[in-house]
């Protein structure tokens, strides 16, 4: 183990690590807990220019205020409405092209792969222009649905890698021996490989979830006005509504903020699986 | 494979055959709908893109929904070689892509920090992980909050320093530095992630036999850990130069690309001229898009060939 | 949202029209319009007004967002077209009209005697000698201040006359001595900066020379360019630092709390600084002070216009709607409402507000002329180099060669010698 385990030294050196990692997650964490203490202080702090000090109070009313008075709650609906419909869509469309990618051999299989792969690094500005036309032109501008296709379509490189990866990872045995029993290659995968699959979309779901719920450059591109914004295009266009008032600003920065959290929180393992692949060997 | 085929000659002729059939058919049905999309909304559109960079176009049909762009040839590249605006994003990009390296020491200090086991060190690094699962216009917000001029921790600070505050979107020369720091925040999470899971790979025998060759800190990190950690370092690459060249969200929620362009990027000067409000110049953009996508190319061939490498060798 | 808009209102204009079928038929005229809630309220009122006198035309109206409309026209100009359709005059409005997509409503111009009623918006809405739409309402630019703060620096407040250019910058001294900023701006949007780079260059030199270097006639490097540069200069120590980093709104706060003495603005802001606890009594609004002796005073006030779009379904009742908005009943009300100025000149504005009785004496004696302001005389992408370049040169004044010799490098390509 690297480095050497803190047990095994002085209970100075211990007592100093036991103090050392609060204060450093303090100040790591320090401008996460600057915005989440603003957003429960009360307007009237700030115009006294209390930024800092002790907060007069706890202002739930802030959030009562950006739930009744702001359509965050509407955009954060958007959100949900872009981000399910991707993580089924990328998930289901990955699963099989991962299926096919790892398990036959045929010739043009690296190229397929590469593809995937490259095209999940091209910036978005290369796509920005012809994919927001297209989209218009199809009468999907500024709907769910315009702005959860694009994101099922890119998104479905970065899943290929992913499920390729991991059903390369499987005993190929199994799918061998249903081969000679004269299993149709769908019931293998239906049967045999899906069932296997559960830790992958997990891991994937997460991830995608998490990508998408943060995603600002298509929500900008693709969506205006409050019927189909996401959070985070909303949050952008309140804070230009919001003046100096940076408990609200805080507020909705916090409320966006927390469901990919809660969803880290609640599928940890699988969120971190997802993101080291490949890590290690 | 070659085992699979010779139990196949062992199974009936004709089921074989069928089977070949199958098995030469159904890669191409699984992969059918997921190459469509891609193609439809990633390969075609680079296509459009770069062909679009040879127009001169306001982004309007007329009223028949006929395209309205001339062709000018290199036109745009012509323009974008003299403009100066598109010289500074470049530059920014260069300051974004070496700065954000400091990602990958970071992470690894932070992940050495933290690989103990003592008790409650697991909620401590998921805490410290936090940063990368917030959005970017979050975290754009929170850092624009932390340097506001008058008010802001960072502004009370330099000012308590040096009596006279600095807000640092609003300084044409410490902008750039100022983003890319908020930049780096959710990278380090990122990074120290990576460092965290390849650490925990790391083969603890060769750490005692170096341990009892008398190796430690330093030389220990560098001779037997890093080596170790090659993998991680490796995709903490890619992730940072990807993260570097992607800089828009940051950009666009705290400065806009101001004061007077001095934090415009690539992709946020691409935003601009297509669909910002005094845009509207969508060759143009698409010119810009195309040398942007040019400069990731350089990289991504560079992860696909060793990619590429790793695959055959397998 | 187009779609989806268009969709809802289709089903919303079904419904509308099966149970006024049953009353009468009424032809349907419909506007996209990108109002905040009390210009839209006003607007309703003056649709009823409209249907009222017409009851066999029935005109609905789809609001947008301010900011998302000048995203969404673009679309639904070739898309799905309204018959009307909200925009700005002068070179906002160019693009639009070269793609063929804005009408021509000269006619209605004519038969309605506009050039005459409204003809000091005339200029503005005239494009190859054809007019393009009807501008029902602008607001004057000029300078709010804040009397408490003259009190605080114990400078008396300008009077009804304004003050000159020189005692203007005495009192900057004075102020900047006080701890108080003379004038403040906000940057981060870079507009607010253009309206006072804008009357900078009209009171230099005059309207036509500040109407010939919005439109790429004029050298930035000229001695008249640099002139205005050199008053510029002499502002340029007066202005609030950090501008570059606040919104306008909170550059108002400055003006509001008395941190700041003057603001260059546009009469909207009149609201925010009363939001902020200002009244009539320590509001003071004069008339950018004349710098070089001589030149007839021109003033900034913006137009927001409407027009017919060349797919409008239904022009000629829409047509009927436009000559009323012109009309100056329609003005005088809606005008009133909002708190902004009539473009026809027959309309009457409401006397017991100091600011819009100001605005409107500013306007019609304003012998040199009316600009638009800078993002709309100039084309869209000059106009942006321009804000740049004026932004940048109250942050680094220093820098004003390097600065010009850009502005007159891009000059020189979109406006080829």
């Amino acid at each position: 183990m690297f480095p050497r385990p803190i047990q095994q030294s002085g209970t100075a050196v211990q007592w100093l690590y036991s103090i050392a990692l609060p204060i450093a997650l303090l100040l790591w964490l320090f401008p996460l807990l600057g915005v989440a203490l603003t957003s429960l202080r009360p307007a009237s702090d700030l115009a006294q220019g209390n930024y800092f000090g002790m907060p007069s109070g706890i202002a739930w009313e802030n959030y009562v205020f950006i739930f009744t008075e702001t359509p965050i709650g509407r955009y954060m609906l958007n959100s949900l409405w872009v981000t399910i419909p991707t993580v089924i869509g990328a998930v289901s469309l990955s699963l099989m092209t991962g299926f096919a990618l790892a398990v036959y051999g045929f010739r043009a299989n690296m190229v397929v792969f590469f593809m995937f792969v490259a095209g999940n690094f091209v910036p978005f500005q290369i796509l920005m222009v012809p994919v927001r036309d297209m989209t218009l032109q199809l009468g999907m501008y500024d709907t769910w649905y315009g702005l959860a296709l694009f994101h099922i379509a890119f998104q479905t490189g970065f899943c290929t890698l992913f499920m390729r990866n991991f059903i390369k990872a499987l005993p190929f045995e199994l799918i061998e021996a249903a081969r000679v029993e004269g299993v149709a290659e769908w019931r293998i995968f239906w049967f045999i490989v899906l069932p296997l699959m559960r830790p992958a979309i997990a891991a994937l779901s997460v991830l995608v979830f998490t990508f998408i719920w943060n995603d600002f450059f298509w929500a900008t591109v693709l969506t205006q006005g409050v019927d189909s914004q996401p959070i985070t295009a909303g949050l952008s266009s309140l804070n230009g509504q919001w003046i100096a008032q940076w408990h609200l600003v805080s507020a909705g920065s916090i409320l966006a903020a927390l469901p990919p959290v809660v969803m880290f929180f609640m599928m940890q393992k699988h969120f971190i699986a997802g993101l080291t692949l490949g890590a290690v060997k | 494979m070659a085992n699979a085929s010779d139990m196949a000659t062992a199974a009936p002729a004709r089921q074989a055959a069928r089977q070949l059939n199958q098995r030469t058919l159904a890669p191409w049905l699984f992969l059918a709908p997921g190459m469509f999309m891609f193609a439809l909304y990633v390969l075609w559109p680079i296509a459009q893109s770069i062909t679009l960079s040879f127009y001169d176009w306001d982004g309007l049909y007329n009223q028949d929904g006929a395209f309205t762009g001339t062709f000018v040839g290199m036109g745009n590249y012509a323009e974008l070689m003299a403009d100066p605006a598109f010289e500074t994003s470049l530059w920014n990009n260069l300051k974004w892509l070496i700065l954000y390296m400091a990602a990958l020491p970071i992470g690894l200090l932070i992940a050495i920090f933290l690989n103990q086991t003592v008790r409650g060190i697991r909620l401590y690094k998921s805490l410290f992980f936090f940063p990368f699962v917030i959005s970017q216009v979050v975290v754009g917000l929170m850092f624009a909050w932390f340097y506001a001029p008058n008010f802001g921790l960072f502004y009370l600070l330099t000012e308590w320093m040096t009596g006279k505050g600095t807000a640092v979107l609003a300084d044409p020369d410490l902008v750039t530095y100022g983003i890319i720091a908020a930049g780096l925040w959710p990278q380090v999470a990122y990074v120290m992630i990576l460092y965290l899971t390849g650490l925990n790979n790391v083969a603890p025998d060769q750490i005692e036999a170096a341990r009892l060759d008398g190796a430690k800190g330093w030389r220990m990190l560098w001779y037997v850990v890093l080596p170790q950690l090659r993998p991680a370092t490796f995709i903490a690459v890619i992730v940072t130069v990807i993260g570097a060249l992607r800089s828009f969200d940051l950009v666009s929620i705290m400065t806009k690309g101001g004061p007077f362009g001095e934090s415009r990027v690539l992709s946020y000067y691409m935003f601009e001229k297509a669909l910002g409000e005094y845009g509207f110049r969508m060759g143009y953009g698409a010119a810009i898009a195309v040398v942007l996508f040019a400069i990731m190319m350089i990289f991504i061939s560079g992860f696909i060939w060793k990619m590429w490498r790793d695959e055959t060798e397998r | 949202m187009v779609h989806r808009k268009t969709g809802a209102l289709a089903l919303m204009a079904a419904l509308l029209m099966s149970t006024s079928a049953i009353a009468q038929d009424k032809r349907v005229v419909t506007w996209n319009a990108d109002y905040d809630p009390i210009p839209l309220a006003a607007a309703e009122a003056m649709i009823a007004d409209f249907e009222a006198a017409n009851p066999e035309i029935d005109v609905q109206i789809t609001n947008f967002d301010h900011e998302a409309y000048k995203n969404a026209i673009r679309n639904f100009l070739t898309a799905d077209p309204p018959d009307l359709a909200n925009w700005y005059a002068a070179n906002r409005m160019r693009p639009f009209v070269e793609a063929g997509l804005f009408a021509d409503i000269s006619d209605l111009w004519a038969s309605e005697g506009l050039t005459d009623a409204l003809a000091s918006s005339l200029p503005s809405m005239t494009i190859d000698g054809k007019q393009w739409g009807i501008p029902y309402t602008y607001y004057q630019w000029g300078i709010y201040f804040n009397r408490d703060a003259y009190a605080a620096a114990g400078i008396e407040a300008p009077g009804e006359a304004g003050v000159t250019w020189e005692q203007f910058l005495a009192n900057c001294e004075t102020f900047k001595a006080a701890g108080i900023d003379c004038l403040t701006t906000s940057s981060l949007e870079q507009w607010p900066v253009a309206g006072v780079f804008d009357y900078l260059s009209l009171r230099t030199n005059g309207y036509q020379f500040h109407s010939d270097l919005a439109a790429g006639k004029i050298s930035w490097t000229s001695p008249e360019a640099r002139a205005v540069f050199a008053e510029f200069a002499k502002l340029q120590p007066y202005v609030s630092e950090g501008h570059a980093a606040i919104k306008w709104q909170d550059a108002a706060a400055l003006l509001v709390q008395g941190k700041a003495a003057h603001f260059v603005m546009g009469n909207f802001a009149v609201g925010v600084f009363k939001e902020g606890g200002m009244t009539n009594d320590n509001l003071g609004f004069m008339v950018f002070p004349e710098i070089t002796a001589g030149v007839a005073r021109a003033e900034e006030a913006p137009t927001d216009t409407t027009h017919l779009t060349s797919g409008a379904k239904n022009p000629d009742d829409a047509k009927k709607f436009l000559a009323y908005m012109a009309s100056a009943e329609a003005q005088t009300k809606w005008n009133a409402a909002v708190g902004q100025l009539p473009t026809n000149k027959n309309a009457s504005v409401d006397a017991a507000d100091p600011f819009l009785s100001a605005g409107f004496e500013a306007l019609s004696t304003a012998t040199g002329g009316i600009a638009q302001f800078w993002d709309r005389d100039a084309d869209a992408e000059y106009a942006k180099a321009g804000m740049d370049a004026f932004q940048q040169f109250l942050v680094q004044p220093d820098q004003l060669e390097a600065i010009l010799e850009r502005l007159e490098q891009t000059r020189l390509r979109l406006y080829p010698q």
